[in-house]
C-alpha cells in the first residue's frame, strides 16, 4: 500500500493557505533536505528542475517532525487554524 | 487589571495533562479554562497505546464503568527479530490485579470522553483554538494569545504536547534535537474479534502488549510495537529522529518492512488498514526537560519530556504531573502567590514522586543507547537468535562444537574492545538504575 493509498485514511480539514513555511533560499543551499524524508506523510518533495521545495501541507499529520530534523532550525512551523488539520477518528 | 476574558487558571491543551490539571482545579471550585486546538479533544492526538488504570483511576475513579476502553492487557509479549527469525518471551497475568491492569484505548476516544467528564465537573472547554502566544507583564505569564482573543488568568499551565511551542517562546526550553525526539508512525488495522482472539491466544475482551525489537529497525534506535483492540490491532514504531536523517529512511518503509516480517505479518493477515497516524514521542528524558515553572507558569506532560522510554509510560506521567499541577495552582491561589518561588511546590511534588525518581533512574538510558544503539538494538537481537537457530539444529554434529563455535563467533564478530564498551554501558546502565 502506497503512502499516498494510507494518507487516504486520516481525517483532515486542510486551510486555504500552508501553516508550513520553508525559507526557499536555505532550502536551496540545505545538503540533507532531512524532511523529504523524515515526514511521516510525504509532505516534503524537492523539486530539483526548478530548485524548489514543494511542500504538499494538506497532507500534514502535525507531528513537528520536520521542524526538528530542518538542517538549519529555518523551516517555519506553526499548527493550522483551530478549525483546519488532522482530525484523527482513532489516535 | 483586566476583568474581561479572566479566569483564575489556563491551561492550554486538552490531552491527560491538561484535563488531569484542569479537573483538579475545577473540583476544589476555582475557576479554570481549558484550550484545545482541536476540534475535539484527542482529535489531533496518538499514542501506541495503552492507559494504566491505577494513575488513571488517580484522576477519574470509576472511569472503567463508562470510557471508552478496547481491551484489559494480560499478556506482554517482546520479540527478539532478527532479519528472517524471532526469539519471543510472552508474561500472562492471570490473577484478577486490578492494579497491574492497563487498558487499549484510542485516544480519540479516551480523551474526548476524559474531558466530557471534566466539562461535567466545572472545567470550561474551549476547543478549535488555538494558543499562539503567552502574554507576558514584567517577565511573568499573565495570560494567552489567541488566534481571535487575549484571555487573561493569575496561572497558565503549558500541557500543549510534545511539539510545545509556547515553552520555547516563554524560554522554558531550547530547541529540541532530532536525538530527543521518536517519530512514531502506525496503522490501525480491522480484524475480526475471534481472530485477533486466536492470533494473540487471548480470550474475550482480554488484549496483549506485543514490543519488537530489531527486525526493519535492526541496528537503530527503535521499537515496534502492536496492541490489541477489540475489532482491530494497532500495529507502529518509532523511531529516533536522528537515526532516520542519518539513515535516510522514511518512517512508514520501516513499518511496511516490519508488517512483512514472518513472524509479524500472519497477525495481521487480511486485515484492513483503518487509520494511519503518526506522531512525535518525547524520548530524550530526565536530561532533556525543560524548567518546569516560572512566574506564572507550569508546563507538565509531553510538553515538560515526561515519558519513561523503558517502560513504555507516558499518559500516566503526564496525568499525574497535571494533577500535581493543579494541586499547586490551588495552592498559589489560596496564597494569591503566583511567582515562581510558590510554584516551585510543583517541582517538589514531582520529584517526591515517581513520575522524577523514574525518569531520573534512567536518565543515561539515552546516553547509552544513542552510543550503542548498533550492539544492543542490532548484533545482540541478531546474536540470540543465532544462538536458538544452532540450539535447536539438529544436525549430527557434537554440541560441544556447536557451542564453542557459536562463543568463538562472537569473538571473531566483534572486537574485544567493542565486546568490552558493550559491557562497561550495560554496567553503566544498570548502575545508573539499581544504585
Amino acid at each position: 500500500m502506497s503512502i499516498d493509498e494510507k494518507l487516504f485514511t486520516v481525517k483532515s480539514v486542510p486551510d486555504k493557505v500552508s501553516h508550513l513555511k520553508p525559507e526557499a533560499g536555505l532550502c536551496c543551499i540545505c545538503d540533507s533536505k532531512a524532511c523529504t524524508y523524515v515526514c511521516p506523510a510525504n509532505v516534503y518533495e524537492w523539486d530539483k528542475e526548478n530548485e524548489k521545495l514543494i511542500v504538499n501541507y494538506e497532507n500534514c499529520l502535525e507531528c513537528g517532525a520536520c521542524r526538528i530534523a530542518c538542517e538549519r532550525q529555518s523551516l517555519g512551523w506553526e499548527y493550522p487554524k483551530g478549525t483546519k488539520g488532522v482530525k484523527f477518528k482513532l489516535g | 487589571m483586566r476583568t474581561e476574558n479572566r479566569t483564575e487558571v489556563i491551561v492550554v491543551g486538552g490531552g491527560p495533562a491538561g484535563i488531569a490539571c484542569a479537573v483538579t482545579i475545577a473540583r476544589a471550585g476555582r475557576e479554570v479554562i481549558l484550550i484545545e486546538r482541536g476540534s475535539f479533544s484527542g482529535s489531533k492526538n496518538v499514542f501506541g497505546g495503552a492507559i494504566y488504570a491505577k494513575p488513571t483511576r488517580e484522576i477519574f475513579p470509576d472511569f472503567e464503568k463508562t470510557a471508552p476502553l478496547e481491551r484489559k492487557n494480560v499478556i506482554h509479549k517482546y520479540a527478539l527479530l532478527g532479519d528472517e527469525d524471532a526469539t519471543e518471551i510472552s508474561y500472562r497475568n492471570n490473577e484478577d490485579d486490578n492494579d497491574a491492569v492497563s487498558y487499549s484505548v484510542f485516544r480519540s476516544k479516551f480523551d474526548r470522553w476524559m474531558a466530557d467528564e471534566a466539562e461535567k465537573e466545572g472545567v470550561i472547554l474551549i476547543t478549535e483554538t488555538v494558543v499562539e502566544d503567552l502574554i507576558l507583564d514584567d517577565g511573568r505569564v499573565v495570560g494567552v494569545k489567541t488566534e481571535l482573543e487575549e484571555y487573561y488568568a493569575n496561572i497558565v499551565v503549558l500541557a500543549d504536547g510534545v511539539n510545545s511551542l509556547l515553552a520555547k517562546k516563554v524560554g522554558l526550553r531550547n530547541n529540541i534535537s532530532p536525538y530527543d525526539v521518536a517519530i512514531s508512525v502506525k496503522e490501525v488495522i480491522k480484524l475480526d474479534k475471534d481472530k485477533i482472539n486466536d492470533r494473540f491466544h487471548l480470550r474475550d475482551d482480554e488484549g496483549c502488549v506485543y514490543q519488537l525489537f530489531g527486525g526493519s529497525m535492526l541496528g537503530m534506535l527503535g521499537l515496534g510495537f502492536i496492541y490489541t483492540n477489540k475489532d482491530s490491532v494497532s500495529i507502529g514504531l518509532g523511531v529516533t529522529l536522528n537515526e532516520l536523517v542519518e539513515n535516510k529512511i522514511k518512517p512508514y518503509e520501516l513499518l511496511d518492512k516490519l508488517k512483512q516480517h514472518p513472524s509479524i505479518a500472519p497477525l495481521i493477515k487480511d486485515g484492513e488498514l483503518l487509520e494511519y497516524s503518526a506522531h512525535l514521542i518525547p524520548e530524550g528524558g530526565y536530561k532533556c526537560m525543560p524548567d518546569l515553572f516560572a512566574d506564572g507558569v507550569m508546563i507538565a506532560g509531553d510538553a515538560a519530556m515526561m515519558v519513561n522510554n523503558m517502560h513504555w509510560e507516558g499518559t500516566n506521567l503526564a496525568m499525574m504531573s497535571g494533577k500535581f499541577a493543579g494541586e499547586t495552582a490551588l495552592h498559589a491561589l489560596l496564597e494569591k502567590d503566583y511567582t515562581a518561588e510558590t510554584l516551585s511546590h510543583y517541582q517538589e511534588r514531582l520529584e517526591q514522586s515517581f513520575v522524577l525518581k523514574d525518569l531520573k533512574t534512567y536518565k543515561d538510558l539515552m546516553d547509552v543507547m544513542h552510543s550503542r544503539s548498533a550492539s544492543f538494538l542490532g548484533y545482540f537481537p541478531q546474536k540470540i537468535n543465532e544462538f536458538f537457530k544452532m540450539f535447536t539444529t539438529v544436525d549430527s554434529i557434537p554440541k560441544k562444537e556447536k557451542y564453542r563455535g557459536f562463543i568463538k563467533s562472537i569473538f571473531n564478530d566483534r572486537n574485544p574492545l567493542e565486546l568490552f564498551k558493550d559491557g562497561g554501558n550495560l554496567f553503566k546502565l544498570l548502575w545508573g538504575i539499581l544504585k
